[in-house]
């Protein structure tokens, strides 16, 4: 059994006691302890399923890259799959489930796959479930997906807050063990700022639980000495439970920090990410112990050697009572040793090693310890426990020499330093042959925009593993990247400690060697999602070859713990297979984040209503109070239309376009982009932008101006007015005026960057009020404050003045065929002039209208609307828009695009009305038909619909589309198949549907 | 080539798999093919595989700089469908969706097409009318869609969030018939079937130069040697532009990094795969049951294939607005691949300035649902000289501005 030792377990607390379940039952631990730790604790040693053959699976590592414990956390809105037991922090009333079982974790019905595992290989679903050919999406692919997957999926919103900090500092440092700590005081020293991360709630890392002494003091004392040095340090933020996730670009970091994950009742946000830029970036991020691919070495009780000692020691836990120690190095003593002092009974450590090892291996024999040289593990027998272990001569085939009844088992396979931060922005790696591991090759680190490099490794993380090195090395990185980052002055004494000195290590990549395939089918790489030796030498046999082919092929490595554990030992069994070495195989790229970070995290804070705020107008809430229908335009809400009392929306549309046509209309126009364009220039530079002249526009007139992209589509439409003998005011549509600003300064930055021309987007700035309809003047004038007579303020012109009391200027414009007048006013005046246009226009009937009365009214009158009758596709020559097209002048963005031969192929749709012979209104978006099919089978078109309408003031439907030879064509009829299978035909006729003199806009 | 069936895999099971061949050969260049395909991705083994099925010509190699599938066909986010506006787009697609409902059973292996059902949402007006334009299309293309209602979205997918409240979701154009299939294995399936026709794949061997004669190709200069050919078909997603620097003409093309990601895995909780086009973010989830999300493109061109952190916030955010479920799951690895960008967003399958040199490239970011149709049309031009599929893609449209442009829908990202 598991249990709970002596008073040793540095990191927990025994006065108090938390209460916890798992699986429904109780158990208890104290703060400090993980959710792993505490599980030990209880006895609890299977926690979970493996991912294919749901094979029993206990806890196996200490850290981050634990495989196997990973548990449903929390419930309702805060029930999170995936956990994994070993990075979460007990509280109290932690509720857990395990996962990936059915109906319970000891007797899961999916573990039945085991049973058929060699029917099961790496890659089997490519080779079957082929036929039938239906049963793949109906039958099997639904039976595959229900036994895959691991946690269960939350189904409700996620309460919980989540924010950014946005940091700049000088160094960041990653890692806050030894190495980390050496590297951070290095760099503070020059007085550059200095951040430094540690995942984990306590500082150190694992050098307390590995022991020896730095400067003369036991590690513990000069851990805490030197993180109170720190802390003092105004240049100096030290963060724990924070992880470094990723490494970018031009010294961009990311760190996750989980603020409340640990006490989740607590206030404030419960993840942080840091967006961190730095000039450099040191990664002190340790090393992880590899493990021993032996069969059975995934029955629960084997566990990582250094694990086991890290629950001993940290948290007073041992995983069993009698136990073997397998290792293929020193480190793996260092684990006997301690098991043993404790009083714990190790049975026998099996060295991989003829020779065995050095000092360390003296000691264990000075402890009575029983070691067994040039022996392995050939199998561990056991379903949800380890009962026993046969020992093998490791360069055999397995035969047992002898078994021994055990209940756990630590695996000592060497140690790889975590390269990945350094690795994720494009850091080498170089093999190293006597530590058997991929380190960071300091030749080729990754580099930023000046072709220097930001990203320095320190302690472990480098390759070295003993304690004095690693703290050289910690020291000597930051000093480095002090340096690198523009620091000076000298550097601090170099930490020193004093090395046990060690034999080499032996790589064993299968336990024994030369194993056959009963025992290599049962000795797992990837614990989660079961790869074992087989699979991966399946896979070699099959071709696949390269490192990534075989990742792919038997998912090695695709675990939630992304093959820290699996990675190096996989690829060293493929180089076996292929028998090439190592480093030619080389290894799958190492991608952000480090471990899984929560997404709720990386959205942060903008959610709900903060997501996209909504843009609003100065007469926004009137229209909500009006009871305005809104729709999204752009980053904005405008009211479709006002629907009274008892009235539905489209009844309130045909209501507004009636009332307008007849009394008076009100439309909120604030939307529409303003863009200011001044300077000596800036004649010149609209003459480019726009494919009619502005140049020549007189100051106080306006004029109707079209936008076309470089490829000569059309991209945007609005009105000019001159304001100034230097400047001119652009209207653009509502989507576009962003987009238009932008396409303005980038013409201005980069191709007429010498022009004196300054644009500014205004939009906001001003308040714009439509008044529109017959009865537009006489509302207005009851206003007072200016002439507004068709001869002061012709069609097309502009005025300052005063309205009410209020400063404005009017453009007399029409979008509608109405006598209209624009009318705009600073925004902090706009509702005033609003609600006075409301209060005088009851005596004429006035009414506000929404969006969709504008587009019925403009279709009425042919008028073409960016979105509907372009689509990115149009040119202004397919709209009969030539008119607003100069034929002076010799360019303009789009001119040399049209005259290319598809652009001037007269076999271009054109824009034309369309009516149905009854009345109704066409589909939007339907296409005519003409003869036959193409070559691809596809019916052949020769014209579609690009608005659609009833309108109310013919009474009938009404359409504009684009034609083939549409103009040419007039009363002839079309046939637009619907999608509802109806055919629906309709009359080309002119566009321009009401009142085609213009009678009533030049009054 | 030995059949795969439930059968091989009994019988193999008990003889510890040593029976199981090489999926595909691995030889050394011989001096001379008919064909050299250049880019092993999946528009490049398609286009052999075709080459050979339908046209007879097997005396073909297909060079590949890394490791086959390694570029784009392996690290997209796997959705397949048709549902396209403009016809050539329609035809293409719907060419290479119509193959996907029977690759496996051709290819003999199983690639795990899964036509489990695609919704782009309108969550505006304007995508709203977008979409219902696109139905009326594709009925006339012979490309199965509908528009459906919210309440029809939410039956077929329950974690989605109707009311918004930034963007409600106002209905969605949905095509049954789509879906996703297992990306690597289209890739391996292809490579494994044109190995078994005694084509030569050649990994790790990268095409330093191409050799013309007064206009017309005659072999090209590689890591592992010179090769002749009497016709070159270039199809390299994001190297496009290097290798025809090399053949001696420029494309009208950016590369940039396009973003994507994976969670952690969980029991299935979405069937089908949904766009959100307005706010960029679509996801769907794979049969190993990690949520499979597709981001947005970075704004700058690059080569690195990681690309930056941005995007992925961006897309991020608007997919909890869309899933608010997504919140609590965990990503677990972004990556990025290389996009080629042509002016339109639309591929370029077409014959080039050098005789016999044919250029496969431009899918941007809709590449994998292509393959297929890619392989079909680009094989019948590189075999006849003609292709319906491939007309409207050729290069001189950029000179003719015969554009086909899809974003017109509703700025859809492919």
């Amino acid at each position: 059994m598991s249990y709970r030792h002596n008073d040793s377990g540095r990191l927990i607390d025994r006065s108090q006691t938390l209460t916890f379940t798992f699986d429904g039952k109780t158990f208890t631990g104290h703060p400090g302890d993980t959710l792993a730790s505490a599980l030990l604790a209880g006895d609890r040693m299977l926690v979970g399923r493996s991912f294919k053959y749901h094979r029993p699976r206990g806890i196996v590592a200490s850290g981050v890259e634990e495989p196997n414990a990973l548990v449903n956390m929390g419930h309702g809105n805060r029930m999170e799959p995936n956990q994994r037991a070993t990075t979460t922090e007990l509280f109290d009333g932690l509720t857990a489930v395990s996962q990936n079982r059915w109906p319970t974790l000891d007797s899961d019905i999916g573990a039945m796959n085991a049973a058929i595992a060699r029917f099961l290989p790496a890659g089997f679903y490519y080779k079957t479930f082929l036929w039938p050919r239906a049963f793949w999406k109906n039958v099997y692919e639904p039976f595959i997906r229900q036994s895959a997957g691991l946690g269960r999926a939350p189904t409700e919103a996620d309460p919980d807050s989540y924010e950014h900090f946005h940091v700049h500092t000088d160094v960041l440092v990653v890692g806050g063990g030894v190495a980390g700590l050496a590297a951070a005081k290095a760099a503070a020293a020059t007085g550059l700022k200095v951040l430094v991360l540690e995942q984990t709630h306590y500082w150190g890392g694992r050098t307390p639980v590995d022991g020896g002494k730095i400067d003369g003091m036991p590690a513990q004392e000069w851990i805490d000495a030197t993180v109170a040095e720190l802390e003092a340090m105004r240049n100096v933020t030290l963060r724990t439970r924070t992880m470094g996730a990723g490494v970018y670009d031009h010294g961009y970091a990311l760190g996750y920090e989980r603020l409340t994950d640990h006490a989740p009742d607590a206030e404030g946000p419960r993840h942080r990410l840091w967006r961190i830029r730095a000039r450099q970036i040191v990664t002190a991020t340790g090393a992880i112990e590899r493990p021993l691919a032996f069969a059975g070495n995934d029955v629960p009780g084997v566990m990582l050697a250094s694990a086991m000692r890290d629950y001993l020691v940290n948290w007073g836990v041992v995983p069993g009572q009698r136990i073997v120690v397998a290792t293929n190095n020193d480190d793996g003593y260092r684990t006997a040793i301690v098991l043993k002092k404790a009083g714990l009974d190790v049975l026998r450590i099996l060295d991989a090693r003829e020779a065995g090892g050095g000092a360390l291996m003296q000691e264990a024999r000075d402890l009575g310890l029983r070691i067994d040289c040039g022996r392995g593990i050939g199998k561990v027998s056991g379903g949800k426990r380890v009962k026993k272990v046969q020992i093998c001569v490791t360069t055999g085939t397995g035969g047992a020499m002898e078994a021994l009844d055990c209940d756990a088992v630590a695996m000592a396979g060497g140690w790889s330093p975590v390269v990945h931060l350094w690795s994720h922005c494009g850091g080498k790696l170089v093999w190293d042959d006597a530590q058997a591991h991929f380190r960071p090759d300091p030749a080729k680190a990754p580099t930023g925009a000046d072709g220097l490099p930001f990203v320095t490794t320190a302690g472990s993380a480098s390759g070295p593993m003993a304690l004095g090195s690693v703290l050289q090395d910690g020291a000597a990185a930051g000093t480095r990247a002090a340096k690198a980052a523009g620091g000076k002055g000298r550097a601090p004494k170099v930490p020193v400690a004093e090395d046990v000195e060690e034999a080499a290590m032996l790589p064993v990549w299968q336990m024994p060697a030369r194993a056959e395939y009963r025992l290599k089918s049962k000795s797992w790489l990837d614990f989660q999602n079961d790869v074992k030796v087989s699979d991966v030498e399946l896979a070699a046999r099959e071709g696949f070859e390269s490192v990534e082919h075989t990742k792919r092929y038997t998912t090695l490595g695709m675990a939630t713990d992304q093959g820290k554990l699996s990675n190096i030992n996989g690829l060293a069994v493929l180089a076996g297979a292929l028998q090439k070495p190592i480093p030619q195989v080389g290894t799958t790229t190492f991608r952000p984040p480090y471990t899984p970070i929560s997404i709720g995290a990386i959205g942060g804070s903008a959610r709900g209503d903060i997501f996209q705020p909504v843009r609003m107008t100065p007469m926004h809430a009137w229209h909500d109070v009006h009871g305005a229908d809104w729709e999204p335009v752009g980053q904005w809400r405008r009211p479709y239309a006002y629907p009274q009392q008892g009235e539905k929306v489209e009844e309130a549309v045909q209501r507004e376009v009636t009332n307008t046509r007849d009394n008076v209309g009100l439309l909120d126009a604030s939307t529409l982009g303003k863009i200011l364009v001044r300077g000596p220039d800036a004649g010149r530079f609209l003459d480019m932008l726009y494919t009619n002249m502005m140049s020549t526009l007189k100051v106080g007139r306006c004029r109707y101006g079209l936008m076309c992209s470089e490829n000569g589509f059309l991209i945007d439409d609005g009105v000019v007015a001159r304001v100034g003998e230097d400047a001119w005011l652009c209207h653009t549509t509502t989507g576009g005026a962003d987009r238009i600003h932008a396409h303005m300064e980038e013409w201005l930055q980069t191709e007429w960057w010498d022009w004196k021309v300054h644009v500014a987007n205004l939009t906001e700035q001003y308040a714009q009020i439509a008044v529109v309809g017959p009865k537009a003047r006489q509302l207005l004038e009851s206003l007072g404050g200016m002439d507004l007579s068709a001869e002061t303020l012709p069609f097309m012109a502009w005025a300052d003045g005063e309205l009410g009391g209020i400063g404005v200027r009017v453009y007399r414009i029409s979008f509608s065929g109405e006598l209209s007048f624009e009318i705009a006013v600073r925004a902090g005046q706009g509702l005033a002039l609003w609600e006075k246009l409301v209060e005088a226009g009851k005596a004429f009937g006035v009414m506000p209208y929404g969006t969709e009365a504008l587009h019925i009214m403009r279709a009425e009158k042919g008028f073409i609307m960016i979105g509907d009758e372009t689509d990115g596709t149009v040119i202004p020559q397919d709209l009969g828009l030539d008119w607003a097209i100069s034929k002076k002048k010799t360019d303009y963005l789009g001119k040399r695009a049209q005259e290319r031969s598809h652009m001037t192929d007269p076999t271009r749709w054109k824009l034309v009305g369309l009516e149905t012979e009854d009345g109704s209104v066409l589909p939007d978006g339907a296409y005519a038909v003409g003869r036959g099919k193409n070559a691809n089978g596809q019916l052949v078109t020769q014209g579609r619909v690009t608005s659609s309408y009833h309108s109310p003031t013919l009474g009938r439907g009404i359409a504009m589309g684009l034609v083939l030879h549409g103009p040419d064509r007039m009363g002839e009829v079309l046939e637009f198949p619907g999608t509802d299978d109806k055919v629906y035909r309709a009359k080309i006729v002119n566009p321009v549907f009401f009142d085609p003199e213009g009678a009533k806009q030049n009054v | 080539m030995k059949r795969y069936s439930a059968f091989a895999i009994a019988r193999e099971g008990f003889r510890a798999h040593k029976g199981w061949d090489r999926a595909w050969t691995a030889p050394e260049p011989r001096k001379n093919y008919d064909v050299i395909i250049v880019g092993a991705g999946g528009h490049g083994l398609a286009t052999a595989y075709y080459l050979g099925r339908n046209f007879g010509i097997t005396n073909v190699a297909i060079l590949e700089k890394g490791w086959l599938g390694g570029g784009n066909t392996g690290r997209n986010t796997t959705i397949i469908r048709s549902n396209y506006l403009q016809d050539p787009s329609a035809a293409i697609y719907e060419k290479a969706r119509s193959l996907y409902e029977t690759l496996s059973q051709d290819l003999n292996y199983n690639v795990m097409f899964s036509p489990r059902g695609l919704i782009m949402l309108a969550q505006t007006h304007h995508e709203v009318r977008g979409y219902q334009r696109t139905a009326h299309a594709n009925k006339l293309q012979g490309v199965d869609t509908e528009w459906i209602s919210p309440t029809r979205v939410k039956e077929l997918c329950p974690i989605i969030e109707l009311k918004g409240p930034r963007y409600p979701v106002l209905g969605g154009l949905y095509q049954e018939r789509g879906g996703t299939a297992r990306h690597d294995a289209v890739a391996w399936g292809y490579a494994r079937a044109c190995s078994a026709m005694g084509m030569d794949i050649i990994q790790n061997c990268e095409v330093t130069g191409i050799r013309t004669e007064a206009g017309r190709v005659r072999g090209v200069s590689t890591t592992k040697g010179e090769i002749d050919c009497q016709k070159l078909g270039i199809v390299v997603a994001g190297h496009s532009g290097v290798l025809a620097q090399m053949a001696g003409f420029r494309l009208p093309i950016e590369s940039v990094a396009l973003q994507a990601l994976v969670s952690e895995p969980i029991k299935p909780c979405m069937d089908v795969v949904v766009m959100a086009n307005t706010v960029h973010g679509y996801m769907s989830q794979s049969d190993k049951g990690e949520m499979v999300i597709g981001g947005g493109a970075d704004g700058f061109n690059n080569y690195t294939q990681r690309g930056s952190f941005h995007h992925i916030e961006e897309t991020v955010r608007s997919l909890i607005e869309t899933f608010p479920m997504v919140s609590r799951l965990k990503m677990l690895r972004q990556w990025g691949g290389i996009v080629d960008m042509t002016g339109d967003r639309s591929p370029i399958l077409s014959k080039t300035p050098v005789d016999n040199i044919f250029i496969n490239c431009g899918w941007g970011t809709g590449g994998f649902k292509a393959i297929p149709g890619s392989g079909w049309g680009f094989a019948e031009l590189m075999a006849t000289g003609e292709s319906a599929l491939c007309e409207a893609f050729s290069l001189d449209r950029f000179r003719a501005g015969r554009f086909i442009d899809e974003s017109v829908a509703a700025g859809v990202a492919h």
